[in-house]
């Protein structure tokens, strides 16, 4: 039923229509209308973030770890060009997002009137895409249009833009209904390519699954098809950083990440295989190194919802466009149709290759003397939380890669991480929209101290809204990862890579009225991830770590998924000039 | 190597005859893009193609169809297989993008351009120039006792041709308006 109302009202009445339960947002003049109509209702929670770059942060968090869009509301100028950041983040790593920003009055655009910003000009290259509505009465179609287009296909941020005046004036409100929108991106693959792909599966000696992100965005049943062609066909199968928990990691396919940090096993397998199996992966330069030598051998079969993905990088024998969850199902289907057969023979011995490039076990470390060791303490963290049903996102560094390395993931939108933009300060906020959206579930940040401190305002906002996120600080008084990079590339000339004058972190925490926590000897870790997770509310938990640790297995740049640097190796010298050039 | 044709909103759409070689040739490529007759719709495609590196040798933009909002772009482009095919697989993606069509690979096409030409100049060179323009078809817009403005329609070739022998003659100012371009028959 069409009925008439202020656009502001219409924002609030779209969002309820659309099932939103949480928004995230900081106000200003430019949306004033709007959050007059948030004060008067009661079924959206609004969360005030410190920044708004924390808003969009946690809006992905929110929405990676619920497969729904999250919403943002700021304002207009430097409420909208703080969100950039988080809508580059967001359009890199395929999370719907819902973004409202407020434009000065219709009549005032072009004036460089005050906090005016062309917004939609600046967030045209990170957005799937935006509107600037100017018209009350388009409002609400475009509102829900929104939430089509940042969820179907490929999902992305979307943007809107909405001037003061337009957000007074009153319309007609149109309530959601099928979408009408000629945006639709086929879900079915072609069942010739389907079949073509079975049969490869049928007589492939050396196949491995290289799953991806997609397979998240395509919801939980994907991943249940996934882990039911696993174990059907017996096939290895391995993950991108954005990928895991699409299969558990307990399973006994599973060879760990892929890539440039990834486990020996699992990049060994892509460079012998002769059959790669790519479900809902863009094959990412962390992944690939030098496309020249990656995966020699293979045949590729690519299953992806977006055409750009195929063949953009590296040339597909089996392009498949489609989401996951429906072409997984067909192919299961032709699959089992056609006698489930695989070369069982062939496949015996591809695991006892397998089987002895795991026995190199790229993962084992030592913990002694009496400086904790980040592999321990993460180990260590895992062992005490496995029996939750935990939350972990992370910043940027190389915490984030021992993260992937050494917590293990059972199920999809367990992991939130930034992968594609690889954004400092994304886990933070992130892991406050996570606790918006599970309450009672167990939320840990995993953090570089630099990358923490780079959105530590939103301490405010775990106090106000009671939310007891975890920030688990790997502190090593370093940019570490860019330390890393200078060690083995720049002569271990650490220019400008370390972090001097860093707040006490147990101080902070209770600056705040949160609890911290210090720990710098592995004897007392148990205990002090123990008193973290019992204690209910925020903690910032400072970790004093190894300060020169390197995050290996790596393939260095210029390199093949053959040639891995392994712990213990020298690293100089390693990168050639070419090598050197690639970021 | 087959076309890509994205149309938004058809399941029966496929990439499983995609198989572009991946030469180092430079291809040129006209493309046609039916796109929603929006605000910003243009900045959007000229952004990809900055954005990305590509390369836009002529583009042509007007509504063609004022009930349905739609505006058709022609872009002239040029690249290696693997970017064109890039390049139609990512103008597919814009959400206000309804249909790409790549007139170089889908059949025969017709391709026009129209161009203005101020030939500045006295004596003979007036009369050769004149003489020229007649050859080509080029009809005379404006003229003073020094200048003539030609106008000429045709393939882009031919406009190249025409500005090349203008050019000694007392060339001072082109306008060119880009390519448009349909595909032949049915
Ligand atoms: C410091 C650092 C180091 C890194 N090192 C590594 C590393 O060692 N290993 C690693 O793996 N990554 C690493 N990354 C992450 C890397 O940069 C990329 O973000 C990541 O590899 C991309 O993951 P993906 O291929 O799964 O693609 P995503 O970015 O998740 O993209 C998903 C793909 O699936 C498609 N898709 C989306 N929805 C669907 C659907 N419903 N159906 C079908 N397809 C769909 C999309 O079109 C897209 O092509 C690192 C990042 C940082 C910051
Ligand atoms: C916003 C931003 N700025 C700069 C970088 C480059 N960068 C990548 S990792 C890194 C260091 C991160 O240090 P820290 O958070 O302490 O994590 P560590 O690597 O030490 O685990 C930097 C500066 C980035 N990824 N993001």
């Amino acid at each position: 039923m069409t009925r008439k109302m202020t656009g502001a009202k219409m924002i609030v009445q779209a969002l309820i229509d659309q099932g939103v339960d949480t928004i995230f947002g900081y106000p200003g003049g430019a949306v004033l209308p709007i959050y007059d109509e948030v004060f008067q209702q009661n079924s959206i929670k609004h969360v005030l973030v410190r920044h708004e770059q924390g808003a969009v942060h946690a809006a992905e968090g929110y929405a990676r770890s619920t497969g729904k869009p999250g919403v943002v509301l700021v304002t207009s100028g430097p409420g909208a060009t703080n969100a950039v950041t988080g809508l580059t983040d967001a359009l890199m790593d395929s999370i719907p997002l819902v973004v409202l920003t407020g434009q000065v009055p219709t009549f005032m655009i072009g004036s460089d009137a005050f906090q005016e910003a062309d917004t939609v000009g600046i967030t045209r290259p990170c957005t799937k895409h935006n509107w600037l509505v100017k018209e009350t009465d388009k409002l609400s179609g475009v509102l829900h249009e929104a939430f089509h287009v940042a969820t179907s296909g490929r999902p992305g941020p979307v943007l809107i833009d909405i001037p003061k005046d337009v957000q007074f004036a009153t319309g007609t409100y149109t309530p959601k209904k099928p979408s009408v929108s000629h945006y639709q991106p086929p879900v079915k693959g072609d069942m010739n390519a389907i079949t073509e792909l079975v049969e490869a599966i049928e007589t492939a000696k050396r196949p491995v699954f290289y799953t991806g992100g997609g397979v998240i965005n395509s919801g939980p049943a994907a991943s249940q098809l996934l882990r039911e062609l696993v174990e059907a066909t017996g096939f290895p199968i391995t993950s991108t950083l954005m990928g895991l928990g699409c299969y558990p990691a307990s399973g006994d396919k599973w060879l760990g990440m892929l890539g440039m940090h990834g486990l020996y096993q699992a990049n060994m397998a892509m460079h012998d295989c002769d059959l790669m199996i790519n479900v809902g992966a863009r094959f990412d330069d962390r992944i690939t190194g030098v496309v020249d030598m990656f995966s020699p051998k293979s045949k590729k079969a690519h299953i992806d919802i977006d055409p750009s993905s195929i063949n953009k990088i590296i040339r597909v024998d089996i392009p498949i466009i489609g989401d996951v969850g429906h072409v997984l199902e067909d192919l299961l289907k032709v699959w089992k149709s056609r006698g489930r057969k695989t070369n069982s023979e062939a496949m015996a011995k591809w695991w006892k290759k397998i089987d002895a490039w795991r026995s190199i076990d790229c993962l084992k470390f030592e913990q002694k003397g009496k400086i904790i060791k980040p592999q321990y303490a993460l180990s260590r963290l895992e062992a005490l939380t496995k029996k939750y049903d935990r939350y972990i996102c992370t910043e940027v560094g190389q915490h984030q890669m021992w993260a992937a390395q050494y917590l293990d993931f059972e199920a999809p939108n367990r992991w939130m991480t930034s992968g594609g933009l690889g954004t400092m300060g994304y886990g933070f906020p992130a892991s406050i929209g996570v606790q918006m959206a599970h309450p009672d579930a167990l939320v840990i940040n995993v953090a570089g101290e630099a990358s923490w401190l780079m959105n530590m305002q939103e301490m405010g906002t775990a106090m106000q809204y009671g939310l007891p996120v975890k920030q688990f600080i790997l502190n090593n008084e370093r940019l570490g990862m860019v330390r890393q990079w200078q060690e083995l590339l720049h002569g271990e000339r650490y220019s400008q890579s370390w972090s001097e004058s860093l707040p006490d972190f147990v101080k902070l925490a209770e600056a705040f009225g949160a609890k911290g926590i210090l720990c710098s000897d592995p004897d007392d870790l148990d205990d002090a991830i123990m008193e973290m997770l019992t204690y209910d509310g925020p903690v910032i938990f400072d970790c004093l770590v190894e300060k020169h640790e390197n995050c290996f297995p790596m393939i260095p740049s210029g390199k093949a998924h053959n040639d891995m640097m392994l712990a213990g190796v020298d690293t100089q010298g390693v990168i050639d000039a070419k090598g050197s050039v690639l970021v | 190597m087959s076309p890509l044709k994205i149309k938004k909103g058809s399941t029966s759409h496929s990439a499983y005859n995609l198989r572009p070689n991946f030469s180092d040739v430079i291809e040129r490529h006209t493309l046609a893009v039916l796109v929603e007759n929006e605000p910003g719709v243009l900045a959007r495609v000229i952004g990809l193609f900055s954005g990305r590196g590509y390369n836009i040798d002529s583009l042509t933009v007007a509504e063609v169809d004022h009930t349905g909002h739609l505006s058709r772009i022609t872009i002239v482009t040029s690249g290696t297989p693997q970017v064109i095919e890039q390049i139609k697989a990512q103008l597919g993606r814009i959400v206000p993008v309804h249909e790409v069509h790549d007139l170089t690979v889908e059949g025969p096409s017709v391709e026009r351009e129209l161009a203005m030409f101020k030939v500045t100049g006295t004596g003979d060179k007036r009369v050769e120039a004149l003489r020229l323009a007649d050859i080509f078809r080029a009809n005379v817009v404006d003229s003073t006792l020094e200048t003539f403005v030609f106008e000429i329609t045709g393939a882009p070739d031919k406009i190249d041709a025409f500005a090349e022998l203008m050019r000694p003659l007392g060339l001072t100012d082109v306008a060119r308006t880009g390519v448009a371009a349909l595909p032949r028959g049915n």
